[in-house]
C-alpha cells in the first residue's frame, strides 16, 4: 500500500474504494462482537463462506465479520445489505435458506425476523426493529457497517477526514475551541469538559506531552468500549490523533484489559494499517506532525482505570492512585503533561470535526450533549448495547428499547455509575439521561453500565455486591476505604443473613461519610454510593432484612425457605430427580415433600418445577408449614387436564 | 518453563524495566503462572528488584505465583450476572470442585475464578471453561458442564 501524503490523497483513494465498490452488490454483515461469538457467530460465518463457495457467489456477495451490533439478546446476528434484511438467532443450519431464499432471491426467512412479544408483529428491516428504531447511533452506528480489520471499511464511510480536516484547515488552537464548544464531556466517569482538559495540557509546561486511551473499562456490567475497540478501533485512533495534534503529543498509549484479546487484536491490527497508510508515524499525511501508539494491556485491578493508577501501571509499577493535583495534565506519564480520556470519549471526536460543534451541541440537555452509549443489562427483555441522545427518558431506555422486563416480572430499579453509582427507582423513571440528572438522583453516568432489577432483585443484596467488590479492588492505601469497606461488607453481610440489629444503619452510615471524605481517590470517596442510594430509595428492605429476618425480594438465602405447596404439587417427580442433595421426599402419585434439614437453597427444584403447576414456592419470615400427614400425601387425580 | 522462551518474551519487549507487567502477562499466558524461576530471570535482566516483582505478581489479579489446573473455570460475577443468580451458580461450582474462587485442586484438574463482565451479559449467568462459553447457566446445567472435562 502506497502512503498517503496529503489530504487529497486521502480522498483520491476513498474515491478509489468507493468506484471499485458496487452500493447494489449484496452484503452479509455477521456479528462477530464478543457477545454473538459467545453464541456461535464464528460457525455461522464459516457456514456462509461455505455455502457461498459451494454455489460459486463468493465474487457476487460480500461477506463481513463486523463488531457489535448491539442487539446481544437476539445473536448472532445477520444482517444483510442493502435491504438491511435484519436475521436473528441464526444458526450455521440456516445459512443455506438465508442464501437460497433472500440472496438468490428476493424472499425473506419468516422465521428469523424479529417478532413483536406482544402483537406477535415481524419486522425485516434492521432500523424498524423497536430495539434499534429508538437509538440514535452515531458513535456506535459504524459498528455494524465496517470490519475493523479492514481499514478501507472505515475509509469507505469517510474515516480520517476529520484528522485531515485537523491537520490541514485547523490550528491546534481551533480544534480545541471546537471541541471546547461541542460541550462534549468525559465518558469515562467523571464528565469533565473534554476540551477544557485538553487546553490544560495543551497549555502545560514540559515536554514531551502524552496522550492515553483509558480502556480499562472496569465497571462489571459494561461493555460499551471494548465494543468499540472491537468493532471501530480506528475511530478511536483517529480522535486519538486529532487529540495529540492539538494538544501537542507525539506519542500515545492504548491502555486496555488483558481480558479483552479481541480488542488488543483488532487495535493491533488497525494501528499497524493505518501506519502502513502513513496515518501513524512520521509525517502523517505528508504534514509535519509525527505520532506513534503502543498498546499495553492492564493486568486485572479494577483502580487502574483511575487515572493516577493508570499512569503507574503504564510505567510498570503497581496501579495505586496518587493525589491529584498535581493533574496529569501537569505531571502524568515520567511527569509529563499527560491527557487520558476514555475510548467513547475520543470516538466521539471525529465526528465533532466531521459535523461540527455546534450540530454536536445540538444534541442532548443543557449540561449533556451529544449521545452516550449504554450497556442495557440485567432483567431486561432486550441485553445489549444502545446509544441514545442525552435527555431521553430512562423510561423509554428501559422500555421502547429494551423491551420492558422479561417473565412479566416488574420493574424495581435501575442501577447505573458502576460500583460508584446508585440505584434509581421506578418513581424516577421519567429522569431524562444526562450526567447532572443522574447525579442528583445519587447516582451518576460512570461509564454507562445500566442494569436492570426487578422485583426478585435484593436492593440490600445490591449494595453488599458492589461493596464487596470494592471491598477487593480498594489499592490498600488509605485506612477510610480498605477497613471502612471491609467493615461495611461485613455489616451488609449479616444483614443479608438475617444478623443485622439495631444501630446497623447508623454505623454503616458513619463509615459511608468517612470514607466519603477521607478517601484519596474516588474509588474510595463514591464507594458508600451503592449503599447511600438503595438506603434512600428502598429503606423498607433494610428494615425488614433487620426487624422481620425477612428478604422482600426472596432473594438472600439465607431468609428463605423452599416449600412445596401439596395443593399444587403433582407428583411429576421432576425437581426429586433434579435435587442436588436428595432433600426431596416424594414418589410416583406422593405429594413431594422438601427436608428443610437437608435442603441447601440452591434453588433447582424452584426453576424445575414446571410452570404450569408452580407448586414450588420460596418463602421468607413466615415459618414453613409442617409436613402433610403421610396419609393425605397420595395424590389422587381428579382430571386428567391436570397432567 | 523454558528460560529461553522467557528469555525470547524479555527480548522482544527491549529488557525495558517499563515493560516489566507486560512481560509477566506473556509469562503468564504462556506458562498459565509465574514460576520462581522464570521471576527470577526477570528480575536479572530487566534489572528490577525481586521484591518490585513479588509486589505486582500479587497486586494484579492477572498473574498466579501457583500452578494452575489443566482446566480454567472462570465464573463471570459481573453485576447483570449477578441479579440473574450468578452467586447460585459459584455456590454449585465450589461444591461440585471442593475448591473456592482462586484455588485449584489437588489433582490440579480445575482451578476456579471469578472475573468481572466477560462482555457477554445476554447470555448471563456466564462460564467460560477453557475459553469456551457456556452461557444461561442453572446451578444443575453449570455442574453438569464440568463433568464432561477429563
Ligand atoms: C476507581 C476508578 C476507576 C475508573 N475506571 C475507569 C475506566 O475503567 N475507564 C475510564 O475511561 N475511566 C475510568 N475512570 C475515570 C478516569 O480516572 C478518568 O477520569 C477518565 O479516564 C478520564 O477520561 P474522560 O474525561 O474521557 O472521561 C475511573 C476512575 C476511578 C476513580
Ligand atoms: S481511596 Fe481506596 S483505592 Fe483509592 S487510593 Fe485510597 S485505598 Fe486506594
Amino acid at each position: 500500500m502506497a502512503r498517503l501524503n496529503s489530504s487529497e490523497d486521502l480522498e483520491r483513494l476513498r474515491r478509489e474504494i468507493l468506484a471499485r465498490r458496487d452500493p447494489k452488490k449484496p452484503c452479509v454483515a455477521v456479528c462477530a462482537g464478543t457477545g454473538c461469538l459467545a453464541s456461535g457467530a464464528a460457525d455461522v460465518v464459516a457456514a456462509f463462506r461455505r455455502e457461498l463457495d459451494a454455489r460459486g457467489l463468493a465474487d457476487k456477495v460480500a461477506l463481513r465479520g463486523t463488531g457489535c451490533h448491539g442487539f446481544c439478546e437476539k445473536g448472532p446476528i445477520v444482517v444483510l445489505d442493502p435491504e438491511e434484511t435484519c436475521y436473528l438467532q441464526a444458526t450455521p443450519a440456516d445459512v443455506p435458506e438465508i442464501i437460497e431464499k433472500s440472496l438468490m432471491g428476493k424472499e425473506v426467512v419468516e422465521r428469523l425476523l424479529y417478532v413483536d412479544p406482544q402483537t406477535k408483529e415481524k419486522t425485516v428491516r434492521e432500523p424498524d426493529i423497536p430495539f434499534y428504531k429508538h437509538q440514535k447511533r452515531m458513535v456506535f452506528g459504524p459498528n455494524r457497517k465496517l470490519d475493523p480489520r479492514n481499514i478501507e471499511d472505515y475509509l469507505a464511510i469517510g474515516g480520517y477526514r476529520a484528522l485531515a480536516r485537523a491537520l490541514f484547515e485547523r490550528t491546534p488552537e481551533q480544534v480545541i475551541l471546537e471541541v471546547k464548544e461541542s460541550r462534549l464531556r468525559g465518558r469515562g466517569g467523571a464528565g469533565f469538559l473534554t476540551g477544557v482538559k485538553w487546553e490544560f495540557a495543551r497549555r502545560a509546561a514540559g515536554k514531551p506531552k502524552y496522550v492515553v486511551v483509558n480502556c480499562d473499562e472496569g465497571d462489571p456490567g459494561a461493555y460499551m468500549d471494548r465494543s468499540l475497540m472491537e468493532g471501530n478501533p480506528h475511530a478511536v485512533l483517529e480522535g486519538l490523533l486529532i487529540g495529540a495534534y492539538a494538544i501537542g503529543a507525539h506519542e500515545g498509549f492504548f491502555y486496555v484489559r488483558q481480558e479483552y484479546p479481541l480488542a488488543v487484536e483488532n487495535l493491533g491490527i488497525a494501528l499497524r494499517q493505518a501506519e502502513e497508510h502513513g496515518l501513524l508515524g512520521k509525517n502523517i499525511l505528508g504534514s509535519d506532525f509525527d505520532f506513534t501508539a503502543q498498546v499495553h494491556r492492564g493486568a486485572g485491578a479494577f483502580v487502574c482505570g483511575e487515572e493516577t493508577a493508570l499512569l503507574a501501571s503504564l510505567e510498570g509499577q503497581a496501579g495505586e492512585p496518587k493525589p491529584r493535583p498535581p493533574y496529569p495534565a501537569v505531571k502524568g506519564l515520567w511527569g509529563k503533561p499527560t491527557n487520558i480520556n476514555n475510548v467513547e470519549t475520543w470516538a466521539n471526536v471525529p465526528l465533532i470535526l466531521n459535523e461540527g460543534a455546534a450540530a454536536f451541541a445540538a444534541i442532548g440537555t443543557a449540561g449533556s450533549k451529544g449521545t452516550k452509549i449504554f450497556s442495557l443489562v440485567g432483567k431486561i427483555a432486550n441485553t445489549g448495547l444502545v446509544e441514545v441522545p442525552m435527555g431521553l427518558p430512562l423510561r423509554d431506555v428501559v422500555f421502547k428499547i429494551g423491551g420492558g422486563i422479561p417473565g412479566g416480572r416488574k420493574f424495581k430499579a435501575m442501577q447505573t455509575g458502576g460500583p460508584s453509582g446508585g440505584c434509581i427507582p421506578e418513581e424516577l423513571l421519567d429522569l431524562p439521561v444526562g450526567f447532572d440528572e443522574l447525579t442528583r438522583a445519587g447516582s451518576m453516568m460512570g461509564s454507562g453500565g445500566m442494569i436492570v432489577m426487578d422485583e426478585d432483585t435484593c436492593m440490600v443484596d445490591v449494595a453488599r455486591y458492589f461493596v464487596d467488590f470494592l471491598t477487593e479492588e480498594s489499592c490498600g492505601k488509605c485506612v477510610p476505604c480498605r477497613e471502612g469497606l471491609r467493615q461495611m461488607h461485613r455489616i451488609l453481610t449479616r444483614i443479608t443473613k438475617g444478623e443485622g440489629h439495631e444501630g446497623d444503619l447508623e454505623t454503616l452510615q458513619q463509615l459511608a461519610e468517612t470514607a466519603q471524605e477521607a478517601s484519596l481517590c474516588a474509588l474510595g470517596r463514591t464507594a458508600p454510593n451503592p449503599f447511600l442510594s438503595t438506603l434512600r430509595y428502598f429503606r423498607d428492605e433494610y428494615e425488614a432484612h433487620i426487624r422481620e429476618k425477612r428478604c422482600p425480594a426472596l432473594s438472600c438465602k439465607a431468609l428463605i425457605h423452599y416449600w412445596i405447596d401439596p395443593a399444587k404439587c403433582r407428583a411429576c417427580m421432576l425437581c426429586l430427580r433434579k435435587c442436588p442433595t436428595q432433600a426431596i421426599d416424594g414418589g410416583k402419585q406422593r405429594i413431594h415433600v422438601i427436608d428443610q434439614a437437608k435442603c441447601t437453597n440452591c434453588g433447582t427444584c424452584f426453576e424445575v418445577c414446571p410452570a404450569k403447576f408452580g407448586a414450588v414456592r420460596k418463602l421468607s419470615g413466615v415459618p414453613v408449614p409442617p409436613p402433610i400427614p403421610e396419609e393425605q400425601r397420595t395424590l389422587v387425580r381428579a382430571r386428567k387436564q391436570d397432567e | 518453563m523454558d528460560i529461553q522462551k522467557v528469555d525470547q518474551i524479555i527480548d522482544k519487549h527491549g529488557a525495558e524495566a517499563s515493560a516489566l507487567i507486560q512481560v509477566l502477562l506473556e509469562i503468564q499466558r504462556e506458562n498459565h503462572w509465574l514460576p520462581q524461576e522464570a521471576l527470577a530471570r526477570v528480575a536479572e535482566r530487566l534489572r528490577v528488584p525481586a521484591s518490585r516483582i513479588r509486589h505486582i505478581a500479587t497486586f494484579y489479579k492477572a498473574f498466579s505465583l501457583v500452578p494452575k489446573g489443566r482446566h480454567e473455570v472462570h465464573v463471570c460475577v459481573g453485576t447483570a450476572c449477578h441479579v440473574r443468580g450468578a452467586t447460585r451458580i459459584l455456590d454449585t461450582l465450589q461444591d461440585a470442585t471442593g475448591i473456592l474462587p482462586g484455588e485449584t485442586d489437588a489433582e490440579l484438574k480445575f482451578s476456579l475464578e471469578t472475573v468481572n463482565c466477560l462482555g457477554c451479559c445476554a447470555l448471563g449467568p456466564v462460564m467460560v471453561v477453557d475459553g469456551k462459553t457456556h452461557g444461561k447457566l442453572s446451578p444443575a446445567a453449570a455442574a453438569d458442564a464440568l463433568k464432561s472435562y477429563e
